[in-house]
C-alpha cells in the first residue's frame, strides 16, 4: 500500500544568554565537572529561582521571528518526573500559557514554498549530563548544563517527508542562528530535536498512530531516524498489524531504533503551576522593542542575494543558510571582490574543508578582507586556480595575507612569455608524435602537450599563455 | 470520591514511596477526605472567573542577565553521598 508520512518536530534551542534561566552561573558549554553550578542550578533545599529577563526576550524574539502570537500573559510550570540529570526531581517548563503561540515558519522545498506551522515556543531548563563511560557500575552527574536556557519549539505535524523535516530544522536553525537567540553549535548540543512520525494511507485525512523518536543529536541522524521509522510502521501496516504507539531511542551507530517504554507506562509528569515563580506578563511596548532588534532574515537575505547580485537562487540559499557565511559573504564583497567567485569558494572548497575538519562558518580562520585578496590575486593572473586551493589550504592552516603566502610557498604563476616559450620549445622537441596527431586533427594531443609543460612548470605556468604559444607553435610546425 | 487502592498506590509510585498494607489503607481513606474537602469548590459558580495560578498580586520578578560567580566545587559536592571529586556519584542509569 501507499503511505503518507506525517511529521512533527520538537526542538530544543539553548539559549546565547550570558547567564543561566534561574541564577548568575555562567550559561557556556563544556568546563571542568560541576564547576558553573550554585545552590540555585543544583536544587539545594531551601533556594529561590528567579528568571533571567534575557531569556524572556529571547524567546520574544524566536517567536516574532516565526510569527507567533506572543502570549500577554504566561506562567510556568512543574514538571515532575525522578531522574538523576534533574537535581530538583523537576524541571520548570511552561505549560498550558507557553510565551509565544500560533506561529509558522516558510520552507522553500523545491522552489515550492510550504507553510509549516508553529504550534508553540515555550521557554524551561535544560537538566544536568551522566557520564557513564569509566566508572564502572556507577555513573558520573555533571550539572553544569542544569539551568541553562531552553526554549522548545513545537511545529505542527505539517511535514510529509524527512526530506521537508530537514529542510524546516535548517530553515529554523538559520533563523534562531540571525536572530542571535541560539549560537546553533549542534557539536554542542545547541540544538537538539524529538521526532513524532506517523504514516497513514494515501487520501486517508486521519492520522495514524505516531511514535516519539528521541536521542535524536544531528539533523542526518533526525533525517535518518524518520526514514528508519517510516519503513518499520510500513512494514507494520503492510503485515496487517497495528503500530503501537511508544516512545522510541534512535541509535545513529546502528541505525535502528529500539523502544523506551509504551503507552501504558509513559511518563505521568503532573504539571502544576510552579509556587517559586510569579507570573510573566508582556506589555505591547516591550514586544515592539524586541520586534525592532529583529535583523535581515534568511529569507530577505537570500532575495537580497538574487536580486543585488544576480546569484542564482540555489547559491543564494546554501550562502544564507548559515548567517557567519553570510556574513562573511558579504564582507568580502565589500572588500571588493566579486559576488560570484566569492560565493564558489564558500560553497566549494572552503565548505569543503570545513566539513572534513568538522568546522561550522564562524569558525573560518582568516578574514574576509583575506579571500578578498586570494580571489585578486587569481584575477590578475598571479597565481593559478589550483595554486589558489593550496594558498586556501595554508590559510586553515596558519592563517597569513595570501600575498605572503604565495611567496612563501612559492605558488607565483609564470606569465613570462620567454620562459614559457623554452618549455613549450622543449615539449615539442620531444613530443614529434603529438605534433604529428594535432596536425592530423586530434585536438586531445594539444591537452597532452598543455600538460606536459604544465608539468615541467612544476604547475606555475599560466595556462592561457601555454595554450596560446603551444597553439602558435604548433601552427608553424 | 471513592480513591481506589490502585490510584493511592500509582501516586506512591510516581512519589518513589513503597507503602505497607495497612499505610495503602489509611491513605485511602486520607485521600478520599482531602479530595473531598477540594470538591467542597465545585459548589462555587466560577464561571467567567480566569483559572488563578498565582494567589500574590505580583508579576514580572526578573533579575538582569548578569554573570556571578559559581560556588567551588568542593562546596558544591560537600553533602555528596558519593563523590569521586569531579562529580555527584550516582548508581548506574542508562534510560
Amino acid at each position: 500500500m501507499k503511505y503518507e508520512t506525517v511529521i512533527g518536530l520538537e526542538v530544543h534551542a539553548e539559549l546565547a544568554t550570558k547567564t543561566k534561566i534561574f541564577c548568575g552561573c555562567k550559561n557556556e558549554f563544556g568546563g571542568e565537572p560541576n564547576t558553573r553550578c550554585c545552590p540555585v542550578c543544583t536544587g539545594m533545599p531551601g533556594t529561590l529561582p528567579v528568571l533571567n529577563k534575557a531569556v524572556v526576550d529571547y524567546a520574544i524574539k524566536a517567536g516574532l521571528a516565526t510569527n507567533c502570537t506572543i502570549t500577554k500573559y504566561g506562567k510556568q510550570d512543574r514538571k515532575n518526573y525522578f531522574y538523576p540529570d534533574l537535581p530538583k526531581a523537576y524541571q520548570i517548563s511552561q505549560f498550558d500559557l507557553p510565551l509565544c503561540q500560533n506561529g509558522y515558519v516558510e520552507i522553500d522545498v523545491n522552489g515550492e514554498k510550504r507553510r509549516i506551522g508553529i504550534t508553540r515556543i515555550h521557554i524551561e531548563e535544560d537538566a544536568g549530563k551522566l557520564i557513564h563511560d569509566d566508572y564502572g557500575n556507577e555513573s558520573m552527574a555533571d550539572y553544569n548544563r542544569c539551568g541553562v536556557p531552553l526554549i522548545e519549539i513545537v511545529s505542527e505535524p505539517d511535514l510529509r517527508s524527512p526530506e521537508e523535516a530537514r529542510i524546516y530544522l535548517e530553515t529554523l536553525k538559520s533563523i534562531l542562528e540571525y536572530t542571535e537567540v541560539s549560537d546553533c553549535k549542534m557539536q554542542e548540543g545547541s540544538l537538539r530535536c524529538d521526532v513524532n512520525l506517523s504514516i497513514r494511507p494515501v487520501g486517508q485525512e486521519e492520522f495514524g498512530t505516531r511514535c516519539e523518536m528521541k536521542n535524536v543529536n544531528s539533523f542526518r541522524a533526525a533525517v535518518r531516524a524518520m526514514e528508519y521509522e517510516q519503513k518499520r510502521q510500513a512494514e507494520i501496516l503492510d503485515e496487517g498489524g497495528v503500530v503501537e504507539q511508544e516512545t522510541r531511542r534512535w541509535d545513529d551507530v546502528r541505525g535502528v531504533s529500539t523502544p523506551m517504554r509504551s503507552k501504558e507506562d509513559a511518563q505521568d509528569y503532573r504539571y502544576f503551576p510552579e509556587p517559586d515563580l510569579v507570573p510573566i506578563v508582556v506589555s505591547d511596548e516591550w514586544v515592539e522593542e524586541i520586534r525592532k532588534t529583529i535583523p535581515e532574515l534568511p529569507e530577505e537575505r537570500k532575495a537580497r542575494y538574487v536580486n543585488e547580485y544576480s546569484l542564482p537562487e540555489y547559491d543564494a540559499f546554501i550562502l544564507t543558510s548559515s548567517k557567519k557565511m553570510a556574513d562573511f559573504f558579504d564582507a568580502a564583497v565589500k572588500e571588493g571582490a566579486k559576488p560570484k567567485p566569492v560565493s564558489n569558494w564558500l560553497m566549494g572548497d572552503i565548505s569543503k574543508i570545513l566539513n572534513d575538519k568538522e568546522l561550522e562558518p564562524g569558525d573560518i580562520p582568516f578574514t574576509p578582507a583575506q579571500l578578498a585578496k586570494m580571489i585578486a590575486l587569481i584575477e590578475k593572473g598571479t597565481i593559478s586556480n589550483s595554486a589558489a586551493k593550496k594558498v586556501l589550504d595554508a590559510m586553515f592552516a596558519q592563517p597569513d595575507d595570501p600575498e605572503k603566502l604565495v611567496e612563501k610557498l612559492g605558488l607565483a604563476q609564470v606569465s613570462d612569455e620567454g620562459a614559457i616559450l623554452e618549455m613549450v620549445n622543449g615539449v615539442l622537441a620531444q613530443n614529434p608524435q603529438s605534433i604529428a596527431d594535432y596536425k592530423a586533427g586530434k585536438d586531445k594531443a594539444l591537452g597532452f602537450l598543455v600538460g606536459q609543460v604544465m608539468r615541467i612548470s612544476k604547475g606555475k605556468a599560466n595556462p592561457q599563455i601555454i595554450n596560446k604559444l603551444l597553439k602558435d607553435a604548433l601552427d608553424k610546425a | 470520591m471513592k480513591i481506589s487502592k490502585e490510584e493511592v498506590l500509582h501516586v506512591a509510585k510516581l512519589a518513589r514511596l513503597n507503602l505497607t498494607q495497612e499505610e495503602t489503607q489509611r491513605l485511602m481513606a486520607d485521600m478520599e477526605s482531602i479530595i473531598g474537602f477540594a470538591d467542597k469548590l465545585n459548589e462555587l459558580d466560577t464561571d467567567g472567573v480566569v483559572p488563578t495560578a498565582h494567589a500574590i498580586p505580583m508579576q514580572n520578578a526578573f533579575r538582569e542577565d548578569e554573570i556571578k560567580e559559581s560556588y567551588p566545587r568542593e562546596e558544591i559536592l560537600k553533602n555528596a553521598p558519593s563523590t569521586d571529586g569531579d562529580g555527584f556519584l550516582i548508581p548506574k542509569v542508562v534510560e
